[in-house]
């Protein structure tokens, strides 16, 4: 049977013509060119700079650095743990509460509760807002004078400072995040859920188990390859982390994150390979979620 | 017998109370969730000067739609929502074309790379964009110094379209294969028996089929570079030639004080992707998790 198959490739790929041959190439090599050429040669070679010093203009100019950008974040840039704790939060937030959320809504949509196409758009439309746009909505509600501030009976005058208080915009950052994420979830999951057996839940209601239990203990773990593509999403995006908090900073590191240190590093006053360290260390950090998520979305093929 | 069903109506009793609370509670956070943009359609339609002498929780005396007139007067936006356009459209198709190429020679080939290829432009769409952005720069100033143009990729729109182009062709090839895994192999076949060329199997036998994933695809991907300021930021340096919605994030700056008309300037921004998704919801999603939750 096996080599019934292999025999017909065989034939299949023997009996292409030039013609064929070229044009399959062509299929192949033009987007395979673009891909090297702006997307992964690029990163291999961020990754080649993290090693030098430049100042990014002549490419004479570029000495051989060692391990020396590695040295001054690990042991010379304070900045840099700041940076990996607000990571780590963002992670932890998102894994432990955000996703949680998403989750639970789309369980609960699934269910077809009263009301829950309009809930259910309600919840996806800040997904597809631009985040320049979700930096001005939420100045709105934020900044004195505004919505936040009037409710707290704070006028322009006493206002709270919302953006340069530490412990106040770590929380805030967390919300504006989530208020993305958790619809963003919602929806993947309610999908997922789409292509379960309602007979197995409506078996367990018979059998007298609440919706929680259900939940638990059947549809929960039934889930299983979609709830780790969710969890290896969530982790992919919290160290990805830039846009956002991008829009309300710009390149200070009033907030920092890995990529935002990156970036201020190329952008900011003077571009130092420094940067090319940090986008470095997030993208190694990176390597092991996304090949887990490879590994489950192709595992057939892998097999 | 009868117990059981007494006992089911009764539990079913229970299961209803229970839901009409549930779906009080996610109704209240809904209400918080849209607030903030309810909230920011509610400034946009009254003048500055009604809040700044009576306050933002003012009762409102005057409701217009003349931010909105002003914001396309002031802010120029009709240019930025051309210059969205012209980035847009060519991205997108460029996008759903090169990603059916790989996809169909993946799906329908087989030769020792194909998992390989696969891989590589399904990760290549999760890379970090921060850990290209030196080369790339430097790499578009110097083409463009090749061939004596400097303004040939950088600040051009060529160049931005070539880098939504080549981040998210990895999503579409991902999102079109696993499509074609369910199109049936023997329509191929036939197609090659007959004595199709690789050409014609392509765009006249499979392409058509494509259809649905290619919509859904569409309408994702013109919605994600619609919203992208980040790369119009930084590889544009002439503020006239920006996207709409990196214009916004420059006229933030400029009209900070007057933030009814901003506000009126965000909502309109924000309108076609509200609209796209409330008309074609089906297709949003569906591109979504077609790429996704294969599993």
């Amino acid at each position: 049977m096996k080599t019934a198959a292999v025999n017909k490739n065989v034939r299949s790929r023997r009996s292409l013509s030039r013609n064929d041959r070229f044009t399959l190439s062509a299929f192949v090599g033009i987007p395979t060119l673009l891909q090297v050429v702006f997307l992964w040669g690029p990163t291999l070679i961020t990754i080649a700079l993290s090693f030098t010093y430049w100042n990014g203009i002549n490419v004479g100019d570029i000495k051989w650095a060692g391990l020396a950008n590695y040295k001054n974040i690990f042991f010379g840039s304070p900045v840099f743990y700041d940076a990996l704790k607000n990571n780590v939060v963002w992670l932890l937030w998102f894994t432990f509460i955000a996703t949680p959320l998403g989750i639970l809504l789309a369980y609960q949509f699934d269910r077809k509760i009263k009301g829950h196409q309009i809930y259910e758009t309600i919840f996806y439309m800040p997904v597809v807002l631009s985040l320049a746009i979700i930096g001005i909505i939420w100045n709105f509600m934020l900044q004195p004078g505004g919505f936040v501030q009037g409710v707290m009976g704070r006028d322009i005058g006493n206002a709270l400072s919302i953006w340069g208080n530490y412990s106040i915009n770590s929380y805030v950052i967390m919300a504006i995040a989530s208020w993305r994420h958790i619809g963003y979830i919602m929806l993947l999951y309610l999908a997922g859920l789409k292509a379960f057996d309602s007979s197995l839940r409506e078996a367990s209601a018979i059998d007298g188990a609440t919706e929680w239990q259900t939940f638990r203990k059947i549809i929960f773990p039934t889930m299983r390859p979609v709830n780790v593509i969710i969890l290896v999403i969530t982790i992919i995006d919290s160290l990805r982390a830039f846009d956002l908090v991008y829009i309300i900073y710009g390149t200070s590191t009033a907030w920092p994150l890995l990529n935002i240190l990156a970036f201020q590093n190329f952008a900011g006053q003077g571009i130092s390979m420094k940067g090319a360290a940090y986008s470095v260390i997030a993208l190694v950090l990176c390597v092991v979620p996304i090949l887990v998520y490879l590994r489950i979305v192709f595992k057939e093929d892998l097999e | 017998m009868s117990t059981t069903i007494v006992r089911n109506k009764d539990y079913k009793n229970k299961q209803k109370v229970k839901d009409n609370f549930i779906s009080a509670i996610i109704g209240f956070f809904a209400f918080v969730w849209i607030f903030p943009i309810l909230w920011t359609l509610w400034t946009s339609l009254r003048p500055y000067n009604d809040i700044i002498s009576y306050g933002v929780f003012s009762w409102p005396r005057h409701l217009n739609l003349d931010n909105y007139f002003q914001a396309f007067r002031v802010m120029g936006l009709t240019k930025y929502f051309l210059n969205t356009l012209y980035v847009m459209v060519p991205s997108v198709i460029l996008i759903l074309f090169l990603g059916s190429l790989i996809a169909f020679v993946v799906s329908r080939y087989s030769f020792r790379f194909n998992l390989t290829l696969l891989l590589f432009f399904t990760a290549g769409n999760m890379l970090p964009t921060i850990a290209t952005y030196i080369p790339v720069f430097w790499l578009y100033i110097k083409i463009g110094d090749l061939f004596g143009n400097r303004s040939l990729l950088y600040n051009n729109y060529f160049g931005i379209i070539l880098i939504h182009v080549a981040f998210q062709v990895g999503f579409a090839t991902f999102v079109l294969s696993s499509y074609m895994k369910t199109v049936p192999k023997e329509i191929s076949e036939s197609a090659i028996l007959d004595g199709c060329s690789v050409f014609r199997h392509y765009w006249d036998v499979m392409l058509p089929l494509l259809r649905p994933p290619l919509a859904a695809l569409g309408v994702l991907m013109s919605c994600w570079i619609y919203n992208d300021f980040f790369w119009a930021l930084i590889l544009m340096s002439e503020d006239s030639k920006r996207p709409v919605t990196s214009a916004l994030r420059q006229l933030q700056g400029q009209y900070i004080t007057d933030f009814n008309l901003l506000a009126a300037g965000a909502s309109i921004v924000a309108a076609p992707t509200i609209i796209l998704f409330l008309v074609l919801r089906k297709q949003f999603v569906s591109g979504l998790t077609l790429g996704s939750t294969k599993g």
